[in-house]
C-alpha cells in the first residue's frame, strides 16, 4: 500500500522558529514538488518524514495517511549522490541490504543496474563515474530499497542541463506508483515532474494545479514551458 | 627515479664535505670519525650490529603493533560512548603531559632489562597519536552517510562498521604514520636507561668506550631500520586508505 504523506503543525529547532503553523500532503503515489526560498524549512519537512528529526521540535502531527511507522517505509536521494568511496557501484547499490544485516540480491540489483543504464558500471568506483553517472548509481541504490515513499532532495541540481533533463526523465518513470515528495529550487524541473506542486514559505503552502499532461512531460512542450514561466512569476511575485 | 638520483648526489655531496671537515680540521677519530672510517666498522662490526638491530626492530615493530591495536579500540570506545569521553579523554591527554622518558626507569624496574620494557615505551609514544588521529576521523563522518545508512534502517553498530570506521581509516593510517617514526624513540630510550641489547645499548656502549665509529654506524643502521619501517607503513596506510581520499 502507498501511503499518503501529510504534515501539520510548528516546527523549531532550538528557540527560532523554522516554519508554521502550517499543513501539507503529499498524495498516496503522486509526485509532489515542493518549491520555495531556501531557508524556509523544506528540508525540515524531508528531514522530518526521513525520521531524522534530531534538534528539531515539532507541535503537531505528521506521518503516513494509513497510521503505519515512516522509517522502514521510506528511501531518500539527496543532491549529494552520497555514494561511499569504497564500495564499487555495486556494493553501494546493494548497501542497504549490507546496513540492514541481510543478503545482498545481486540479481536483482542487476536488473537495476541495467534499467538506469549503469549494466557496464557494476564493478568501477564512484570516482569512475561522471556526475550524471553516479546520480544514476544513487538512483539505483534509491530502487533497490524498493520504498513506497521517495524523499528527493534537489537530487538533479548539481548535475549539467541534459544530464538533468535525463534524469528527471529516468526518474520520473522508475519512480511513478511511489509517493514521491521532492524539494526543488527549479520551476522547470517541478512543471515536468510534479502531479501537485507545492509553494512553501514560512507560513502557508500553497497548491498550484500542475500542468496537462502525466509526468515526466517532456520540457519542450508547450504546456510545460507555459507553466513554468507562469511558477515563476509567481516565485518571483513571492519573494 | 631522478629524485632519487638527486637524493643520492646530495648524500654523496654531504659525505663528501663531512670527509673534508674532518681532514682538513684534523679532528681525532674519537671526536668526529670521518664516513669512510664509519663505513668499514660497518662492514668489519656487521654482524654484531645486526644482532642488536635485530633486538631493537623486534621492540619497535612489537610495540608498533600492540600500540596500533590498542589506538585501534580505544579510539573507537571514544568515539562511540560518552561516558568513556567523559572519563577518558582527560586522562588521556593527562598522560601525554608525563613525558615518556620520565617513565623509563620505572617501566624498566616494573618490567625488567628485556624486551618488553622497551615494547612498553614505544607503546605508550605510539598510542596517542593513533587514537588520537582515529578519533578525530571517526568522529567526522560524513551527516549525509549517516543519515543514509539510519534511513536505511541499520543501527548503530553496523554504521560504525559499514560507514564510520571505513571512512576513518585513512586517519588511523596518517596516525600511524607518525607513529612509525617516534616509535623507535621510545624504544632507543628504553634501551639507554637499561639493557644488555639493542641498538640503544650498543650506541651506549660504544660511546663509553670512544668508538664513535661504531656508535655512528650504529645510528645509520637506526636510521634505516626507521626509515624501511615508515615505508612499510606507508604502503599499508596507502593500502587502507584505497579510494578514500
Amino acid at each position: 500500500m502507498t501511503p499518503t504523506l501529510s504534515l501539520n503543525g510548528t516546527a523549531h529547532i532550538g528557540a527560532t522558529r523554522i516554519f508554521g503553523p502550517l499543513s501539507m500532503m503529499a498524495p498516496a503515489g503522486a509526485w509532489t514538488c515542493l518549491l520555495g526560498p531556501s531557508g524556509v524549512g523544506k528540508s525540515t519537512i524531508l528531514r522530518l518524514f526521513a525520521g531524522l528529526d534530531e534538534g528539531i521540535t515539532f507541535d503537531g502531527d505528521y506521518g503516513a495517511s494509513d497510521g503505519g511507522p515512516l522509517m522502514p517505509r521510506v528511501a531518500m536521494m539527496a543532491q549529494d549522490d552520497l555514494l561511499l568511496p569504497w564500495l564499487d557501484v555495486m556494493g553501494n547499490v546493494t548497501l542497504g541490504a549490507r546496513m540492514r544485516g541481510e543478503r545482498p540480491d545481486h540479481t536483482r540489483a542487476r536488473d537495476i543496474l541495467a534499467r538506469v543504464g549503469l549494466a557496464d558500471h557494476a564493478a568501477k568506483p564512484p570516482s569512475a563515474l561522471s556526475g550524471g553517472q553516479r546520480q544514476r548509481a544513487a538512483l539505483a541504490r534509491t530502487l533497490m530499497e524498493d520504498r513506497p515513499i521517495v524523499l528527493l532532495d534537489e537530487p538533479f541540481s548539481a548535475l549539467d542541463a541534459q544530464t538533468r533533463a535525463r534524469m528527471q526523465r529516468l526518474a520520473g518513470e522508475v519512480l511513478r506508483e511511489r509517493t514521491v515528495l521532492h524539494i526543488t529550487h527549479d520551476a522547470a524541473e517541478a512543471a515536468r515532474l510534479g502531479d501537485q506542486i507545492l509553494l512553501m514559505s514560512r507560513d502557508r503552502i500553497d497548491a498550484i494545479a500542475p500542468p496537462e499532461g502525466t509526468s515526466p512531460r517532456a520540457p519542450d512542450a508547450e504546456e510545460t514551458l507555459r507553466f513554468e514561466a507562469q511558477l515563476m512569476r509567481r516565485l518571483m511575485a513571492d519573494a | 627515479m631522478r629524485t632519487i638520483g638527486r637524493s643520492l648526489a646530495l648524500i654523496a655531496f654531504f659525505l663528501l664535505l663531512w670527509e673534508g671537515l674532518v681532514i682538513v680540521a684534523g679532528l681525532p677519530r674519537f671526536i668526529l670519525p670521518p664516513p669512510s672510517l664509519v663505513a668499514q666498522t660497518l662492514w668489519f662490526s656487521r654482524s654484531l650490529i645486526a644482532e642488536h638491530a635485530l633486538i631493537t626492530g623486534a621492540e619497535v615493530l612489537i610495540g608498533l603493533v600492540l600500540g596500533a591495536a590498542l589506538g585501534f579500540f580505544f579510539a573507537i570506545l571514544l568515539a562511540t560512548s560518552r561516558t568513556a569521553r567523559a572519563i577518558l579523554r582527560p586522562a588521556l591527554v593527562f598522560s601525554q603531559t608525563v613525558p615518556v622518558f620520565a617513565l623509563a626507569p620505572i617501566l624498566t624496574l616494573w618490567l625488567g632489562y628485556g624486551l618488553w620494557s622497551k615494547v612498553a615505551m614505544a607503546l605508550l609514544i605510539i598510542f596517542f597519536p593513533v587514537t588520537s588521529a582515529f578519533y578525530d576521523a571517526l568522529m567526522r563522518t560524513p551527516e549525509g552517510w549517516i543519515g543514509l545508512a539510519r534511513v536505511m534502517g541499520a543501527n548503530r553498530g553496523r554504521i560504525l562498521w559499514h560507514v564510520r570506521i571505513p571512512a576513518a581509516l585513512p586517519g588511523f593510517a596518517s596516525g600511524l604514520r607518525l607513529a612509525t617514526v617516534y616509535a623507535p624513540i621510545g624504544a632507543i630510550i628504553g634501551e639507554w636507561v637499561g639493557a644488555s641489547r639493542g641498538l640503544g645499548y650498543l650506541m651506549l656502549l660504544a660511546n663509553g668506550r670512544a668508538k664513535i665509529d661504531l656508535m655512528f654506524a650504529a645510528l645509520i643502521v637506526l636510521a634505516i631500520l626507521t626509515l624501511l619501517l615508515h615505508a612499510a607503513v606507508d604502503r599499508f596506510g596507502r593500502w587502507l586508505s584505497q579510494g578514500r581520499i
